[in-house]
């Protein structure tokens, strides 16, 4: 035990996380603030001096205060768990947060915009090349093209195991069955049984 | 965030200011740095405080206590419910380095008590995907 009073202290339950990434503009923070129990807070990383040489933030002058900021959310589960839901900073320049915030995590939400499919690609990228179960949830946009979910897989490359989907960050539900779909995903990927048979 | 309660705009203001008070006015940031608040520490002393350990008060907020300051204090009161290091900065409006030696200091005095979350290479929990599952259809 790490704190000398932490026996008499009440049993604390555990938490857990989920990253919410995508590009600038694609309805993370919208995604965060469906699910939470509270309104989103947010977390500020001052980067100053310490962090050059340890964090690449080429081009930032050494005097230069820059803070990141990473909107998140919390849903309080029965049975002892907490669950967070970390939306990543949008510009992908601050990689040491997203490690920060990545270690850890059950899972990821890539979220989509079919307008600019693109802006997913370094999120796509991080997640795979750090082996950290995702799913891509594209974000239904009013006004914007329906696409074919499997030409979004072709599109962003994906294998053909990552599940691709549709959502709407506005809707409880919505992002509820993202969610779900994302902890089904991740403990498939982890080599863990299914416990419930899917009907697919 | 907040609006300024003067709500005269700054350019008219300037002209009565001197060049001190034109430093000290919101723009300039809060008056205390975060480092003055660690007495310049960028590490804490004990833990390492990932952003969803929690965290929650041992006993009673300690009035005054020897070595505490107002933030350690604030951290106590806020901390009386069980907290996520990240929510603990989103109430404080500190920087999650600042947040992590403030924790330091309390978990070192015996004045709060933590839960680290599972390492990634425990992920292998089924109860864990269970438990989430069950509380996002509850939702």
């Amino acid at each position: 035990m790490v704190s000398g009073r932490s026996d008499r202290a009440r049993r604390l339950p555990t938490a857990v996380k989920i990253v919410i990434a995508g590009g600038f503009g694609v309805g993370k923070t919208t995604m965060v603030g469906t699910v939470s129990e509270t309104a989103p807070l947010r977390t500020e990383e001052l980067l100053t001096d310490e962090s050059v040489g340890v964090d690449d933030i080429s081009g930032v002058e050494a005097k230069t205060t820059t803070t990141v900021a990473m909107d998140f959310g919390r849903i309080t589960m029965r049975n002892e768990y907490v669950l967070y839901l970390f939306g990543t900073p949008g510009q992908e320049r601050f990689w040491f947060m997203w490690d920060e915030v990545s270690l850890g995590a059950l899972g990821a939400v890539v979220l989509a915009d079919t307008r600019r499919l693109s802006d997913c690609f370094p999120s796509v990228d991080y997640f795979e090349r750090r082996n950290t179960p995702f799913v891509v949830a594209v974000n239904c946009f009013e006004g914007s093209q329906k696409y074919d979910l499997a030409e979004i897989q072709m599109a962003l490359n994906l294998g053909p195991k990552v599940p691709v989907m549709l959502c709407d960050a506005r809707n409880l539900e919505s992002c509820k069955e993202v969610l779900i779909d994302l902890v089904i995903h991740a403990m498939k990927s982890r080599g863990l049984v299914d416990p419930e048979p899917q009907n697919a | 965030m907040m609006p300024p309660e003067d709500r005269t705009p700054l350019e008219q203001r300037s002209d009565e200011l001197t060049p001190m008070d034109r430093l000290l006015d919101d723009h300039a940031g809060p008056m205390v740095r975060p480092y003055v608040m660690t007495s310049g520490r960028i590490e804490p002393t004990r833990g390492k405080f990932d952003l969803i350990t929690l965290v929650v008060a041992v006993g009673p907020e300690p009035e005054g206590a020897i070595g505490l300051g107002p933030e350690h204090l604030e951290i106590m009161r806020l901390c009386q419910a069980v907290l996520s290091v990240a929510e603990l900065t989103g109430h404080l409006n500190l920087p999650v380095a600042t947040v992590r030696v403030l924790l330091g200091d309390l978990l070192d005095k015996g004045f709060v008590s933590m839960q680290e979350p599972e390492p990634e290479a425990d992920m292998h929990d089924i109860r864990l995907y269970k438990a989430v599952i069950d509380g996002l259809r509850a939702l």
